[in-house]
């Protein structure tokens, strides 16, 4: 079986040319989720200013769609209030990228739940102040 | 255009020559060897027995009647271990294997071990070499076939199959031996090894598909698992399969003429990679044994890159992960698991199984690819991030498994 021969164009586009690779440097939200043990990790930054999501970056070790939905994530979130950001859900991520695998599908709730936990961390971090 | 391919152990492509070989017996020579009344069946008749004897030279047999054609290496599989089990159905005996088999074996043993059969698995090292001490205290009375492998097909580990063979003969217990992965690679000879038993597949030795066989050396006695015509010695009813059986004993003849020539380049290939991969990337981790493995094999993990991810983008390439990824199961390889490689590094391992086909340029396409990806793939994971800081990954507090 070619792994990647159910893989849209558009997951393949961000596998290959991912967006927002990287840390976000004043970051005040980062979401960790996933297991090396499972082969995947999702690590989420974001810099949320005036409840509005200004700068997001992904770290991720994992399959093909698991690169690819962590660079969709990215940029469905930015610019998005948090509000907003957090309606966001799997199906929808995996919907933007065209579609994904069967057996891939759990690779986009990887990517909800690592910015749920960013965003999490980001209101842990607002409220702590 | 297509991708280079480097995925000999799953399988490797027909042979010219055979194909050559196999074209008559698709057409013109189209009788059923059974039938003795004419000659149609004589000239079919006559090509099996030549293909016979070709593959027990090969092998080392006595004698060509000790070959048993079956459909592929999965039926020899299972027609050695079910067909000794069920010889004593009443003793229900215990059968010794290890770990790091081929499914076939290892479903059998499961299937014989849900009938009342047992099964002991001896204890193998890190590179998945068999402890022989072990496998002689796990040896009682109730031991009726000890079956492992000559070389894995992950890891390209070469079992010590000579001292396997001299213990089961010591014990006068039958020792059979998958060795398709090993045929053409390594060194086999039946009589010497004391082997009873082994399983071929064609098209791993650049045969064809469907056709395999076991050698069943003189006196072992096994039930059949096929009713019918009693052909081939009764132990596998059916039509012979006159054109893959052809073929395969064609592709056993150019593998024993051309074997010596072609390890070595194989060899020189496997060495050049090896090195290439050791000295330009830094944290790769060999599976497998150092020396003891299968001239066309590498698997190495890179750590914090995840295998399918890796092979999805060298994909100029064809090669096969024991990520999980890569699997429809979403398990992890087995076999990296049962050597003791942590899940975290079975995710990031990728065989590479050389062929006839590849050549040196080949292996530099590969490792400059290699070399730019994982550079690629490192910048881009949170794991190598950490490790850098180092942190060990094995050791975090990780959420639970998400599948």
């Amino acid at each position: 079986m070619d792994v990647w021969d159910d893989y849209t164009e558009k997951v393949m586009d961000h596998y290959e040319n991912p967006r927002n690779v990287g840390v976000v440097k004043d970051a005040n939200g980062t979401g960790v989720v996933g297991n090396p043990a499972c082969g995947d990790v999702m690590k989420l930054t974001i810099h949320v200013e005036d409840d509005i999501i200004t700068d997001v970056k992904f770290k991720t070790f994992g399959c093909g769609a698991a690169i690819a939905t962590s660079s969709m994530v990215t940029e469905m979130v930015k610019g998005k209030k948090v509000s907003e950001a957090l309606t966001i859900s799997n199906k929808a991520v995996a919907e933007a990228l065209g579609g994904l695998p069967k057996v891939k599908l759990h690779c986009s709730v990887l990517a909800e739940d690592a910015l749920k936990a960013a965003i999490e961390d980001y209101y842990k971090n607002r409220d702590s102040k | 255009m297509k991708s280079i391919y480097m995925d000999h152990h799953a399988t490797t492509p027909m042979d010219k020559e055979v194909l050559d070989a196999m074209m008559p017996y698709l057409t013109d020579n189209f009788g059923n060897p059974s039938s003795n009344t004419h000659e149609y069946g004589h000239i079919a008749r006559r090509a099996v027995e030549e293909a016979r004897k070709k593959m027990a030279d090969f092998i080392g047999a006595k004698s060509a009647d000790e070959i048993i054609f079956t459909s592929g290496a999965t039926e020899a599989d299972n027609l050695a271990l079910k067909g000794i089990a069920y010889n004593q159905k009443e003793k229900k005996g215990q059968i010794i294997t290890i770990q790091t088999e081929h499914k076939a074996i290892l479903d059998t043993a499961k299937r014989l071990q849900r009938e009342g059969y047992e099964t002991a698995f001896a204890k193998i090292d890190e590179h998945g070499i068999v402890d022989l001490d072990h496998l002689r205290q796990l040896i009682n009375p109730d031991t009726v076939l000890i079956s492992i492998q000559a070389a894995n097909s992950e890891i390209g580990t070469i079992q010590p199959v000579a001292e396997i063979g001299k213990i089961a003969r010591d014990f006068n217990i039958p020792f059979h031996t998958d060795a398709v992965q090993a045929l053409g690679r390594h060194d086999i000879h039946v009589e010497r090894d004391n082997i009873d038993m082994l399983s071929i597949s064609g098209h791993k030795i650049y045969g064809p598909k469907g056709i395999g066989a076991l050698y069943v050396k003189k006196g072992i006695r096994l039930v059949s698992l096929i009713d019918g015509g009693g052909h081939e010695r009764g132990m596998r009813s059916g039509t012979l399969n006159v054109p893959g059986i052809v073929g395969l004993g064609k592709a056993a003849e150019i593998a024993q003429r051309d074997m010596k020539t072609e390890t070595e380049r194989l060899l020189k290939l496997r060495n050049k990679l090896a090195t290439g991969i050791e000295s330009r990337i830094e944290q790769v981790k060999l599976n497998g044994h150092p020396t003891k493995r299968l001239p066309n094999n590498l698997n190495y993990s890179f750590a914090f890159v995840e295998g399918e991810s890796l092979i999805l983008a060298c994909r100029g390439v064809a090669l096969s992960s024991g990520s999980a990824c890569t699997s429809a199961s979403l398990q992890s390889s087995y076999v990296l698991k049962a050597i003791n490689v942590p899940e975290s590094l079975a995710h990031c391992s990728i065989r590479f199984g050389l062929g006839k086909c590849n050549t040196e340029e080949h292996i530099d396409y590969l490792l400059d690819l290699l070399e730019e990806k994982v550079k690629k793939l490192r910048e881009m994971s949170p794991l190598y991030d950490l490790a850098r800081e180092g942190i060990d990954i094995d050791k975090l507090n990780w959420t639970k498994h998400s599948h």
